[in-house]
């Protein structure tokens, strides 16, 4: 990972969960004001936190509240009043905060939420997939994605690095799977505290309903004479904030050797089939490329860092040898015909007149285990696929169809 | 079908939409009005019941006097018309 940068920071290597690593960047960050509702998969971060407002190590506002929605609605209220603000949720508490998930990135505020990522019910499932984060993709938050603790760590760094970027001024999430990033104990490398002090910087908001010295209000309200123009203003700052992520990941690289980028290719320079995934499941299909490189087979893996913004320019420089693209879901559209990740990827395939064969492997649903063998059974049909032509077809990995009605 | 009034898209857009404070009479908000209320003057006695009612300030006052409504906050509620001891103000459609 430091890739012969010499880190000018000095680095403390600690036994943290994905959980404990989140709650660790929100101590050496200090935000003024933390709201948070408990739920699984998500406590431990706030638990962790709230231990350090109890113990006095930090001096942030924690505010306990009765719901999810609350708690996103009293960090809006935090963010409009100048402060620094945060909390953590998963599924059906994201689902919640849905309504304030779009307020608080139409107002702008550069919130920086963890989302620890689980199944949303029914039937209730406390374990991980991506659905909680999959519905909210389209409301304007910048959306990270971390495949292990270490970058759930350099995740929540940066992401107010970005959110808070004054050409940019939009929430960010920072997303870890559900228990098996969230309650996994690995190393991470955890910077001096003021080098994050120093790189996240002094918070300067975007406005201020507290400052008496030049009043204004703020949750307004828009005429079809103004509405569309905020969306479209909103949509520029997304479109704007790919520049501030390039320079952020550079300055953060420049700094501490670590590297971080929108797409994270793994042997993909002469690679025929091409998986692409998001967090934890990166670890496990990059085992088994490795095993199949061994039998010679070209074979390469995408993992997605930053999924919004989706820039699929830059997807596309990764697949210039590709002929067939293994799009891994774990979360799954009804209704439509492919899931959000899929559609990202064929839509920006298509618009480019990019001609290559895609499939949609839905997997690792309600923490549905995903093994080596399930990634050398969906090598094996991306193969077959590849061979007869097929296209567009969405294969369930690890489905058991006994357990299906008609 | 809502008018929209050119007039009023006027000034450019804050970050997420704030905007400074006494800045509303820039905000023209006359064009949602369906019904205008209309001042017949001889009926009128000038007892200032609509000006104390009007929830908008679109009372035009002076010097004692009631001399009519302004067109460009009046959201044509009615009430001035419903208050007046003279029937003196008519609501008519907007066209």
């Amino acid at each position: 990972m430091s890739d012969g940068v010499v880190s000018k920071v000095s680095v403390l290597r600690k036994a943290l969960t994905g959980a404990q690593a989140a709650a660790e960047v929100m101590r050496q960050v200090e935000p003024d004001v933390v709201a948070a509702y408990p739920i699984t998969p998500q406590t431990p971060i706030v638990q962790e936190f709230a231990q350090f407002v109890a113990d006095g190590i930090v001096n942030t506002e924690m505010i306990q509240v009765e719901s999810e929605h609350s708690a996103l609605s009293a960090v809006v209220g935090a963010a409009m009043s100048g402060a620094r603000a945060m909390t953590a949720t998963s599924s059906q508490g994201l689902a919640l905060m849905w309504e304030i998930v779009a307020i608080a990135s139409s107002m702008r505020l550069p919130i920086v939420m963890n989302i620890v990522n689980r199944a949303i019910s029914a039937p209730l499932n406390i374990h991980c997939d991506h659905s909680d984060a999959m519905a909210i993709r389209d409301l304007g938050w910048i959306m990270l994605f971390s495949e292990n603790p270490q970058e759930v760590y350099h995740n929540n760094i940066v992401a107010f690095k970005i959110g808070e970027h004054p050409d940019v001024f939009l929430p960010v999430a920072v997303n870890q799977d559900g228990f098996i990033t969230s309650h996994c104990v690995e190393a991470v490398d955890v910077f001096e505290d003021s080098f994050v002090k120093n790189f996240v910087g002094e918070y300067k908001a975007p406005y201020n309903i507290l400052d008496f010295d030049n009043p204004i209000s703020a949750g307004e309200w828009a005429m079809p004479s103004h509405y569309f123009e905020f969306r479209v203003d909103m949509k520029k700052a997304m479109d704007r904030s790919v520049g501030v992520i390039e320079k952020v990941f550079e300055e953060f690289y420049k700094e501490t050797g670590v590297k971080m980028d929108f797409f994270e290719a793994y042997k993909t320079e002469d690679a025929e089939i091409v998986f692409v995934v998001m967090n934890s499941t990166a670890g496990t299909v990059r085992y088994v490329v490795d095993k199949l490189r061994e039998k010679g087979k070209k074979v390469g893996v995408i993992k997605v860092r930053v999924y919004r913004p989706f820039v699929v320019e830059k997807f596309l420089e990764l697949i210039s040898s590709a002929k067939f693209i293994a799009v891994m879901d774990r979360a799954l559209s009804i209704g439509t015909t492919g899931s959000p990740l899929y559609q990202d990827i064929t839509s920006g395939l298509f618009a480019n007149k990019r001609n290559v064969l895609v499939n949609d492997y839905i997997y690792g649903l309600g923490g549905r285990d995903f093994t080596d063998d399930d990634a050398y059974e969906m090598y094996k049909h991306a193969e077959y696929s590849l061979k007869e032509g097929i296209s567009g077809q969405i294969v369930y990995v690890g489905l058991n169809p006994n357990l299906l009605g008609r | 079908m809502l008018k929209v009034d050119k007039e009023i898209v006027s000034f450019s857009i804050n970050p997420g939409g704030y905007a400074k404070g006494g800045t509303s009479l820039e905000n023209k908000t006359g064009g949602w009005r369906s019904f205008r209320p209309v001042l017949n003057k001889e009926k009128c006695v000038n007892c200032m019941i609509c000006w104390l009612n009007c929830p908008d300030d679109s009372i035009v006052v002076k010097d004692g006097q009631m001399l009519g409504f302004d067109y460009d906050y009046c959201k044509g509620c009615s009430l001035c018309s419903n208050v007046c001891p003279t029937k003196a103000i008519s609501m008519v459609p907007e066209v």
